[in-house]
Order: structure tokens, then sequence, then C-alpha cells
């Protein structure tokens, strides 16, 4: 087994009293989509928040191809190449393609004396990164981010991510708001991040979504990693049962069964 | 001022005049050019050619200058997310700073004009920390500091001088470069405030750092996570504010030859008006230095046009709020069409 691009070895995490995480070991390689299932609740989004440097660790370790390392901000985690493109795209929705793909790391030229926003070549870049994702759609880098699709969002976070120099891509719930369609596209793009070796964790709760593009599995529940398993060594049922803690269902379905022997089969009224 | 594009694309094809228009419709201060020609055609209808005559324009260019010098940082404050009415106490701030160190005291005229400036930087350098170091909403911070720069001029005047009204005079130097009028009607602050949108203009929309001011009015996490060094970028936009606002106010009391402790409070809404006229989104990440000027000239233009038509002054008032409430529905029209503009069926694109 080759050493993993980012290990994670052991994390807590609590908030005063609160266990919020709980032993969570986890393994990405280059190349490879890891799922990260998990209910509402479940600690998914404490975990990003570790994982992209906004939280550190209660105790554990974080591995970078065998080496430890230690966010103390976003800042720290993206020079580490782990990149974090939130449900909506993390953009800026009223300002134009090209310039919303640079924030932070505008081009300039000179322009006289002066050094001036090079608009022509920021648009080129934006675009051209974008349509390597196949959002052919775009062709125009003075459109305003806010008047694209959520795929197209998605795509352009993914791409900027990529564009500089993003090793590990973190997909927070990026097909949650959207139709089936456009999630189907999102897909796409991930398959695509994942074809160019890029590590991504992929965080959702649609078990439909993680079999399509995952290699390799994680469910969390209630703070802990309650299975982990790679593509292929679970039916779709499993998932959804130890998603949604099967037991509870269980519990649920055992209720209503119940209910119906002692009413003369009747099912329970609803509301 | 109008080409705020020097960048065309050389290699592309020229857009056609329809997609030129399209582009200029889709522009922040499209509303606000709307509303300036209405008015002009308005106050040309009912005020006669004298309005446009050059004592006529130079009513309005004076009243639009002084606004405007403080419309502009106020309005790119906004448009990075944050708001600052403490001006309407730096202006009378600075000019009782200067009349009293140079009319009162008879120190040199230099000495009151950098005491003035470094009282608004003092001041939007407040701001920006409390802005920055607490999680205060800028609109309470400076709400705050308004009050506490206001009691803090009315007492020390007091003391110092005895009175709430000190006289000044600038001597030929300050009065040439501050306060005079140029052909008779013209105040030099109109060069000042040409000068200034050059300078801003070019920070906003050409250099880099104006890319951070949108982004940083866009989403202050994603601005900061991107590398941008948001805190510096905040104190940085205070203090452009609080030294503008000084700047009026020395070369008010210079011009006028005379400063008073409350005279200031009225740039306060004048100037968030021009600025939401002038296409600037209150919540930030939108507008442009053109649609700023626009709106205050537009602002001036009704505030001063008014004495040139045969209706009672006291209508201004009016018109601007009518005004103000149509530039913003318009603005929102406009930047939901400039949301939706895609290039329909251009070289092959896929619909």
């Amino acid at each position: 087994m080759t050493t993993p691009l980012l290990r994670l070895a052991g994390i807590n995490k609590s908030f005063g009293p609160i266990d919020v995480l709980h032993d969570i070991s986890l393994e990405v390689q280059p190349g490879e989509v890891l799922c990260l299932l998990g209910d509402n609740g479940a600690g998914k989004s404490t975990l990003i928040k570790i994982l992209s440097g906004v939280y550190a660790p209660t105790s554990g370790r974080i591995e970078m191809e065998g080496k430890p390392v230690a966010f103390d901000s976003p800042r720290s985690a993206s020079a580490h190449g782990i990149a974090t493109v939130h449900q909506f795209g993390g953009t800026f929705p009223l300002m134009s393609i090209g310039r919303s793909f640079f924030v932070g790391a505008e081009p300039t030229r000179r322009w006289g004396p002066l050094r001036i926003y090079d608009r022509k070549r920021a648009n080129e870049i934006a675009v051209t990164a974008v349509r390597e994702f196949g959002i052919t759609r775009i062709d125009d880098g003075d459109r305003l981010v806010g008047g694209l699709s959520g795929g197209e969002r998605q795509a352009l976070a993914i791409a900027r991510a990529v564009h500089f120099g993003a090793r590990v891509l973190i997909l927070d719930e990026p097909t949650a708001a959207l139709g089936v369609k456009e999630a189907a596209h999102v897909l796409r793009i991930v398959l695509q991040a994942r074809r160019r070796g890029l590590a991504v964790i992929f965080i959702t709760h649609n078990v439909t979504h993680a079999r399509t593009v995952g290699d390799h599995f994680a469910v969390l529940i209630r703070g802990a990693k309650a299975a982990d398993f790679r593509k292929g060594e679970k039916s779709r049922e499993e998932i959804t049962d130890l998603m949604a803690g099967g037991e509870a269902m269980a519990e649920l379905d055992a209720e209503i069964e119940s209910y119906m022997v002692t009413h003369e089969g009747h099912p329970p009224p609803v509301g | 001022m109008k080409s705020t594009n020097p960048v065309q694309p050389s290699g592309g094809p020229a857009p056609a005049p329809a997609a030129r228009l399209g582009n200029f419709v889709r522009r922040p201060e499209m509303a606000s050019f709307i509303g300036l020609v209405a008015v002009l055609v308005f106050f040309s209808f009912f005020g006669g050619t004298s309005f446009l005559s050059p004592s006529g324009a130079a009513s309005w260019l004076n009243v639009a200058a002084e606004l405007g010098i403080i419309a502009l940082p106020v309005g790119v404050l906004m448009i990075a997310g944050y708001l600052d009415i403490s001006i309407g106490a730096v202006i009378p701030a600075s000019s009782m700073t200067i009349a009293i160190i140079s009319g009162h005291f008879h120190a040199p005229i230099l000495v009151g004009i950098v005491a003035a400036l470094a009282l608004g930087l003092v001041v939007g350098f407040i701001n920006g920390m409390l802005v920055v170091r607490t999680a205060v909403p800028s609109l309470i911070v400076t709400l705050a500091t308004l009050f506490a720069v206001a009691g803090l001029t009315l007492g020390l005047s007091v003391i110092l001088t005895g009175s709430t009204s000190v006289a000044i005079d600038g001597g030929p130097i300050a009065k040439l470069l501050l306060g005079q009028f140029v052909d008779k009607a013209f105040e030099v602050i109109i060069f000042w405030w040409i000068a200034i949108v050059l300078v801003a203009g070019f920070v906003l929309h050409f250099s880099r750092y104006g890319n951070w001011i949108f982004a940083l009015g866009g989403d202050k996490e994603s601005a900061r996570n991107a590398g941008i060094p948001t805190d510096r970028l905040t104190i940085v936009l205070f203090l452009f504010s609080g030294t503008c606002a000084s700047f009026v106010g020395l070369s008010q009391a210079l011009l006028y030859n005379s400063a008073q402790v409350s005279a200031g409070q009225s740039f306060i809404f004048n100037s968030i008006i021009s600025v939401v006229i002038g296409g600037v989104l209150l919540t930030g990440g939108y507008g442009s230095v053109v649609g700023i000027v626009l709106g205050t000239l537009t602002f001036s233009i009704v505030n001063q046009g008014i004495y040139y038509t045969g209706f009672n002054a006291n209508w201004a008032s009016l018109i601007i709020g009518v005004l103000l409430f149509a530039a913003v529905l318009m603005n929102n029209t406009f930047r939901t069409m400039a949301l939706a503009y895609a290039p329909r069926a251009k070289g092959g694109a896929k619909p």
C-alpha cells in the first residue's frame, strides 16, 4: 500500500464538555474519491472544518504524505494543497467569473508606470479552466458568478481549486441543492478531478450519488466512524441502513407492526 | 471616465453595437445614468437655460464636489460592506481644528491643515480598529464615533475659544489650493474632487486592490480564506473616509473664512443617498465609481436645480425621496439583468 496523500489518525474534537468527534481515522489516496456519509449532526461539518483548518483537533494526528501537519488557519490548509468547496461554490455572486476566480491572486500587467489588473488574461484563464471541466456553456469571463447554475458554480470553484494547486479536494454536499441533471453534472466533474489525480473527499447524505463516484466509503454516526468499506463491499440498502442508524428504523418498523396487530390491521393514523 | 474598459480583447471580433449597449445596461451605474438624464431634462425644462449656464452649473457642481468627496469613500466602504456615518462629525471637527489652531491661536496654516487631516486619520483608524476588533456592525461603531466626535468638538471648542464659531483667514496659498472661486463661481474643490475620483476609480476598477474590495463586500470569510488581508483593507478604507471628510471640513473653513461646530450632519444622509442612487448595493459587493459620481451629480442637481424653477424649494426633498426609491428599484432590475446575462448563440456555444 502506498502512503496515503492525507491521513487522519485518532482525531477527537470536543467543544467544552461536548464530544463532537470521537477517534476518527481516515485516509485517502491520490486519484481516489472518499465518500463521507452521515446524517445531519453526525459530525461531518466539524470534520470538514478540521480538514480545512478552521478548527484544530482536540487530539489526534493529521498527516500528508506521511508527514504530520498542523493547520492553524484555512490559509495554511490551502497552502498544503487542501481546498474546500462549499455547497454554493463559496464564490462571489456579484463578481465576474474572471475576477472571482482570481480573488487574492489577481494577474496584473504594466500600464505606463502603473500595474493594473489584467482582465483579459484573468478571463481567459478562468474560462479555459472551467471549460476543461466540461462546462462548455461558459465562454465569457465577464459574466457574473451569480448568473451561473449551481452545477456551473461548483465547477468554477473546483476548477479554481485545481488551478491554484489543490491536491486534496473537499466537497461539502455539492449535490445537495441541485436538481437531478445538475447533480449528474457535478458528479462527472468529481470523476474528472479524480482522473487528474486529486484526492477527493466527497461529503454527502445521498447514497446514490456516493455510490456513483466513490471508491471508498466512511459512515459517520454521532461523531464516530460506524463503517469503513470499499466500493462493492456493501449494498445500497446496507449503506442506507447504516446511515439512518439501522436500529432506529427497525424500531420504528416494529412499532408500526405491533400497532397494526392490536388495531385489526389498520396502520396508525397520520398526523 | 466613461471608458471603463481599456483592456478590450484585441484578438476577438469587435462586439456588435447591440452587445455594447447590452454591456452598458448591465453595468452598476445604469440606473444612475438614467436618473441623471431624467433630472437634467426635468430641470432644463422647468428651470430654463440659466440652470445649465456657467453660473448655474457652478451652483450644482460646487455642491456636488463637496458632497462627492464624501460620497466617494462612503460608497467605496459600502461596496466593501461597511457604512461610515461618523463623517458627519469629522467634517465640522476638522473645520474647527484648523480654525482654532490657525485662526484662534494664529499658528501657521500648514500646521492647521496637517492637524485637521490627522484628526480625520485618527477617527478613521479608530473606526476601522473597532469594526475589525469587535463584531459590532460598522453602522453602530460609526454612530458611536459620530456622537463622540461631535461632543468632543463642541466641548473643546467652548473650552478653548469660548465660542461655537471661530473665524479663520487662510492666507493666499491655502486659499488658492483649497478655498477659492475659479471664474468667480467654481470652487477649487471641484478639481480636488476630479482628482480623488480618478484615483479611486483607478484603485477600485483597475488595480488588484479593487478586486479585494469587491470580494470583501461580497463575502468576508471567503475573501479572508483567499488570502486577502481583510482587516488591514478595512482599516485603510476607514482611513480614506476619515481623511476625505476632514479634507472637506478644512476646505469649507478656508472657503467661508469661519468654522461652526454643527455643520456636516446633512452630509450623512446626502452621501448615502448619492451612493445608493449611484447603484451601489447597500449590503456591499456591487457598485462603481462612475455610478457614485453620477449619483452625486443627480442629487446635487435636484438640490440646486429647484431654485431655478418656479417651484418652492421645499419640494426638493420630495423629489429626492421619490428619485431614491425609483433609482433603487431600477438598480435591482438592472442587477437582476446583469445576473441573468448569458451570451446567446455566440461562436458555437451550446444553448
